[in-house]
């Protein structure tokens, strides 16, 4: 939170640089001084679980495209290059493919415990904001990137993905045309691709700044959702406290990431894209990365037409605007009461939330046929539902528990049963 | 070994086995399951060298790999990827830690490029090396050093067709990654062929085999349908598909130097293990460093939890 600077130069160059750019004075408020809510549990390491995530994304990026090749003919046997004649090659190349799922996976946790704790209510709506477009932007990104190896699911899922476009009425095929660089999937769309996928963590690095700001003029939420009333009894610097224990937890993420990089570092990708892009070769079906599976779930639900909507404008709106309604979250979400941990409804409802995107995540990699569309449909039914029909309606409706008085006083008291499920890693 | 240099003409025999070969890879790549009557057996589960955290490739199956592969596989499915400098790499089917006896002190057998073994097979090798141009403008034909790629069967695409009843047989560089569980799979296919069931037609040049993806409702003949076209009572429409590839292996086909069964068996499970390392060559090196990134991670994690728990004890 915005708090009364403490960074004290020493003197000489410290100082003299102080008065000139308080450089260090910002990190220090920021990152060694900054008072911390006392209570977050380990759903608030994700955070600095995902800065690493993008600095591993960009720090391997970065020297794979030394030696990748933008060129229809010859990225995938530049990508094999990588593989087999440059030194460690492979391991950039997992830490690369396998570092998209880590983050992914980072970010809907992150995701999950906003919604759960209310972390986007008043007063941190642009910071929720800010992360939803930090989302946009590595789905994106991600998408982008996927498509530089040239393999077959490389291919037909560039194909498929920039069709959606020309389902936007009277601009959406110039759009399609725009996004491809001629008529169809071809080098100058992999050309642009590549640029974009280049440019666009960079521009992910940006927001993320903005997002830390936005985070650190109100401070961070926290488990109770209770503001913080006392800083010295409620908070903690956030050097040593959080810097510990987020190297903890991001230590731990690492061997998760490990695992899979060395272990099974194809487990998380597609057979398919092994096999070189064959424009006249469709695969037998052409399924996203698992992290896109839920929209894609959502996209082929949309079945039928709506009036002059045909279902395949349909499924794009509701694609895309299953995205969007984040960015109106915190006010379709009517209730005081921040954390869910107090709102016995709302929790209920929130996990069968969680399973319903679970549930679309594994009807995404099913074929769009017979009673997967139909529980699709359901589930989609139910995902707009809780943002536009359960939240809304819940804070008039539902009575919470009572809360804390302060973050102190929870902390102190000894959680009970039902609660120590979630707050067993808290202090 | 036997090695022996065919040049690039090819028997008959040949051909026919290209085919057959050809025509199980390529068609893996365009034909999948379908929801009716598609599908295929579960691929047997072998008991690789190379699995697990700790696998590592067995060498004399590498090697024993590799001649399968040129004495059979090679006729009709190129390795584009790999080069012969490859094979005597470290982890390599022909790596040298140090030369054998009568090889001048001059001679680094741990580089790939000195290996006489990798030359050898290099100068040795069933195709040659298109090069050029020469001085005076003509592309000519050598025969391949270490450090060139291992040369395919057909000069391009449309002559592989040709060759293979209009099949094209796949690169086998990246075979065992490019299939679900592709190891079990290419082992399963290469020892699988069975009799066409009865209930099915193929047409000539097809081949059966029930670990391959098709779907053989469309293949049932004609006095097991009904009136609609749909399967009568009790008949099952068989699992697997048909490729163009005749089954490539019989016993007794290659003989081994080392005395390893001369059975499909074998043969099979040896050229699994090469393909795995032309896949994935750096395999070891990868799982001897994760296996040093974990203890080291969980080492530093042990740490962490240790501090934050004394940071963290005037908390509590």
């Amino acid at each position: 939170m915005s708090h009364p600077s403490t960074y004290k130069p020493a003197a000489g160059f410290a100082k003299w640089l102080d008065d000139r750019l308080p450089i260090v004075r910002l990190a220090h408020d920021s990152f060694v001084d900054f008072p911390t809510p006392k209570n977050l549990n380990y759903w608030y390491t994700f955070g600095g679980i995902l800065a690493i995530c993008l600095v591993i994304q960009i720090i391997t990026g970065v020297i794979l495209a030394m030696h990748y090749v933008p060129h229809t003919s010859m990225a995938f046997n530049s990508v094999e290059h990588i593989m087999r004649d440059v030194n460690y090659g492979w391991l950039m190349r997992y830490v690369h493919a396998n570092g998209a799922s880590m983050f992914f996976l980072a970010v809907y946790i992150h995701m999950f415990r906003g919604v759960y704790y209310g972390s986007y209510k008043e007063p941190r709506e642009v910071l929720w904001m800010l992360g939803v477009v930090i989302y946009l932007l590595m789905m994106a990104t991600a998408f982008m990137g996927y498509v530089l190896p040239w393999g077959q699911m490389s291919y037909w899922g560039a194909t498929v993905i920039t069709n959606l476009f020309s389902a936007i009425p009277l601009v959406g095929e110039d759009i399609r045309t725009l996004l491809w660089g001629g008529f169809s999937v071809d080098n100058p769309t992999l050309n642009r691709f590549y640029s974009l996928h280049y440019l666009l963590p960079f521009a992910i690095a940006g927001v993320v700044m903005l997002h830390i700001w936005a985070l650190h003029i109100p401070g961070n939420a926290n488990p109770t959702g209770v503001e913080v009333k006392d800083v010295k009894k409620d908070t903690v610097p956030f050097h040593p406290y959080y810097t510990v224990k987020d190297g903890f937890a991001i230590v731990v993420f690492l061997i998760l990431f490990a695992a899979f990089v060395f272990f099974n570092p194809n487990g998380l990708g597609h057979p398919d894209n092994y096999i070189e892009a064959n424009p006249l070769s469709t695969p037998a079906s052409i399924v996203p990365e698992w992290y896109y599976l839920p929209f894609y779930a959502i996209l082929r639900a949309i079945t039928f037409d709506i009036g002059p909507i045909s279902s395949k404008l349909g499924g794009v709106m509701a694609m895309f605007g299953s995205i969007l309604v984040l960015f109106v979250l915190p006010w379709l979400d009517t209730s005081k009461v921040r954390s869910m941990r107090y709102r016995p409804a709302a929790k209920m409802f929130f996990f069968i939330f969680i399973a319903a995107c679970l549930v679309l995540g594994y009807l995404g990699g099913k074929p769009a046929e017979g009673s997967y569309v139909f529980y699709a449909q359901i589930a989609t039914a139910y995902y707009f539902s809780f943002f536009l029909i359960i939240l809304p309606l819940l804070g008039f409706m539902e009575t919470p528990k009572p809360l804390p008085r302060s973050i102190a006083e929870s902390v102190l008291k000894t959680p009970k049963a039902g609660e120590a499920a979630h707050n067993a890693p808290a202090q | 070994m036997r090695r022996r240099n065919r040049g690039k003409g090819m028997t008959p025999m040949i051909m026919i086995r290209t085919l057959m070969l050809a025509a199980i890879v390529g068609l893996v790549g365009v034909t999948g399951a379908t929801a009716s009557g598609g599908g295929a057996e579960k691929p047997k589960h072998g008991h690789w060298h190379f699995a697990g955290p700790f696998g590592t490739y067995d060498k004399d199956a590498l090697q024993r790999g590799y001649q399968v592969y040129e004495t059979v596989c090679a006729s009709c499915h190129g390795l584009e990827q790999v080069s012969f400098r490859n094979l005597g790499q470290k982890g390599g089917p022909f790596h040298l830690d140090s030369c054998p006896a009568g090889i001048p002190d001059t001679v680094d057998c741990a580089n790939p490029n000195q290996n006489p073994v990798v030359k050898a097979l290099a100068a040795q090798y069933r195709f040659q090396i298109v090069d050029g141009p020469d001085d005076s403008g003509d592309m000519y034909e050598r025969a391949a050093l270490p450090s060139d790629p291992i040369p395919g069967p057909f000069a391009n695409e449309v002559i592989a067709r040709l060759a293979n009843n209009n099949a094209l047989p796949p690169d086998l560089s990246l075979i065992t990654k490019a299939r679900h569980h592709g190891p079990d799979y290419v082992f399963s296919l290469l020892v699988g062929y069975e009799e066409t069931p009865a209930t099915i037609e193929i047409s000539p040049g097809q081949y059966y085999n029930p670990y391959f993806h098709g779907d053989m409702s469309q293949a049932l003949r004609p006095e097991f349908l009904d009136a609609h076209g749909h399967p009568l009572e009790g008949v099952e429409v068989p699992l697997g598909g048909v490729l163009a590839m005749a089954p490539p292996l019989f016993d007794g086909l290659i003989e081994y130097a080392d005395g390893s069964p001369a059975t499909v068996e074998q043969y099979a499970a040896d050229v699994t293990e090469f393909l795995m390392w032309a896949a994935e060559p750096k395999l070891e090196a990868r799982k001897s460093l994760g296996v040093m990134s974990l203890i080291y991670l969980i080492i530093l994690a042990g740490l962490l939890y240790w501090s934050y728990r004394k940071v963290w004890s005037d908390q509590h």
